[in-house]
């Protein structure tokens, strides 16, 4: 591991001017993925700036409802919050889902969204990958798929995001909030993360010293029928092959309003708009569910490799929509 | 390199660490605690489990300066009868006559482990477990927000952080949920999250 110099500084905006002034820094938030990456050799700053304990830990409610979720908030917290798992169940089972008990309690609100991909070539640096070192090549084209994207990938980069809060953050109309070198600004979390085009290196829009402060979250009646559907290599403690996060609204047989997204199948957290727009107004069947996942997966593109390739996680992805949406509409029924 | 002092098992350990040590490598190599197992030493096993404030997280993945003035508990500090600091053992539950920790005992009387390696990490995360479960957090099978029953899905579900090679769930799972029983952690209501 390369040498670093290592700063706790005593506020946020001293945080951002540290990083901000060395291209060769980084931000340390609960560490579960950078201290891991250090070790790898994946990341090799000069600069480790530590952040997790000063940024915001509570979770207020504004006027008008919103919930800010402080970026030093654990996942833990966030998972076990009495509001969140009443209003936002989704995002609660996400969070529980991803992970460990342990990690859970290291990871925060902030960083989780910020946690690199799981590729095991990006992880490997004996590898050539164009995320890890642009224009290296990416040897996940031809390489195991099993884990990689089927929609939104171009020919230089594969990777999904690994992240399950993000998915449910998608589906809810989070906003971030974000404190930069010029000060503070708010995006859509749904802008936050950007599919790889030619330039995989890049994540999110976020630019170097932009540090996530908070996540708010809106409020969202339908999201209180909402649900976090994850499938997995194994029950516990594995990343997602592929997830569905969904909220509906169901008036006398009719989905009257619906939000989803997919994780562990795209570069960001994939909101679903297609998807929902056929959800709106439509009958809660099995036929509407399947048009739902026919508008959304018409462009996925599997990719192939000596593993068998991805091309699974198109069905595979069609019956844990339906599934989830299946399981809501009773609920709500109920 | 960075002057910390960590509180580890109650006591005060001042050292000067490389800041690219990881508080398992601070605990073991450094300390001679080594309790803490290095397991995979990437997060993906559980063998390294402290609890740090109070909490299970992973050793490993932890660098040993963000820990200066930390408290930090080891599966050596669990069963400690009388600390320096004066603290209750971590858990809040009173150890037994042989020096063991209610889960450390369970786990005994359960014979819940094979080779053992990974048994420190495991009744460390249990005993953290437990704390959150007795305070209504909720797990990735609980359903709605009833506190559920520590039934075998739970606990699966709750340590599935911890890997055992020898495969003693079968032994694990009954344990933990002794402990509990004991504790009286495993009733419903027993706490519920704000």
């Amino acid at each position: 591991m390369k040498p670093f110099e290592y700063r706790s500084p005593a506020d946020a905006a001293a945080a951002v001017r540290s990083v901000a002034g060395n291209p060769a820094a980084v931000f340390l938030g609960g560490g579960t993925n950078l201290v891991d990456h250090l070790k790898l050799g994946v990341a090799a700053p000069d600069l480790v700036v530590h952040v997790a304990d000063l940024l915001p830990a509570g979770i207020e409610e504004l006027d008008g409802g919103t919930l800010r979720i402080g970026a030093g908030v654990r996942n833990s917290d966030l998972a076990a919050d009495r509001r969140v798992r009443e209003r936002f169940p989704v995002l609660s089972q996400a969070l529980l889902s991803g992970a460990s008990g342990q990690l859970r309690n290291m990871a925060t609100t902030g960083g989780n969204p910020l946690q690199r991909t799981r590729c095991v070539y990006f992880q490997d640096v004996t590898t050539p990958c164009n995320k890890r070192q642009p224009g290296s090549g990416c040897s996940a084209v031809g390489g195991w798929t099993r884990h990689h994207a089927v929609l939104g990938a171009s020919e230089h980069c594969l990777a999904v995001h690994p992240s399950d809060m993000a998915v449910a953050m998608a589906a809810l109309d989070a906003r971030v909030r974000v404190l930069g070198p010029d000060g503070e600004r708010t995006i859509p979390f749904t802008g936050l993360h950007r599919l790889p085009a030619g330039t995989p290196e890049r994540d999110t829009v976020l630019e170097h010293g932009d540090l996530i402060t908070a996540i708010d979250l809106p409020p969202l009646p339908l999201a209180r029928r909402s649900a976090y559907r994850k499938v997995r290599d194994r029950a516990s403690y594995a990343f997602a092959l592929v997830s569905v996060a969904a909220a509906v609204e169901v008036r006398d047989g009719v989905i009257t309003d619906a939000r989803v997204a997919f994780g562990g199948v795209a570069h960001v957290p994939w909101r679903a708009h297609r998807a929902e727009r056929v959800l709106r107004g439509a009958p809660a069947t099995e036929e509407t569910y399947r048009a739902a996942a026919d508008a959304e997966l018409a462009d996925a593109r599997p990719a192939d490799g000596p593993d068998g390739g991805n091309a699974f996680k198109i069905p595979l992805l069609r019956r844990t929509l339906a599934a989830t949406l299946r399981g809501l509409v009773r609920e709500d029924a109920r | 390199m960075s002057e910390i002092t960590v509180h580890v098992d109650g006591t005060p350990r001042r050292l000067t660490v490389d800041t690219r040590t990881t508080l398992l490598d601070a605990l073991r190599e450094r300390l001679g605690v080594t309790s803490p197992k290095k397991g995979c030493d990437h997060g993906q096993c559980g063998a390294c489990t402290v609890l740090s404030g109070g909490r299970r997280v992973l050793s490993c993945l932890t660098l040993a300066v963000t820990q200066d003035g930390a408290r930090v508990v080891t599966a050596e500090g669990l069963a400690a009868h009388d600390r320096p600091d004066g603290e209750r053992p971590a858990g809040g539950q009173r150890s037994d006559d042989d020096g063991l920790h209610p889960v450390q005992r369970a786990f005994v009387d359960c014979d819940a482990f094979q080779c053992g390696y990974c048994t420190p990490g495991q009744v460390v995360s249990a005993v953290g477990m437990l704390d959150e479960f007795a305070r209504g957090w909720p797990s990735a099978v609980t359903e709605g927000t009833r506190p559920p029953r520590l039934d075998r899905a739970e606990v699966a579900e709750r340590m599935s952080g911890n890997l055992c090679r020898c495969a003693a769930y079968v032994n694990i799972v009954p344990a933990v949920q002794r402990a509990a029983a004991e504790s009286g952690t495993a009733a419903p209501g027993a706490g519920v999250a704000e």
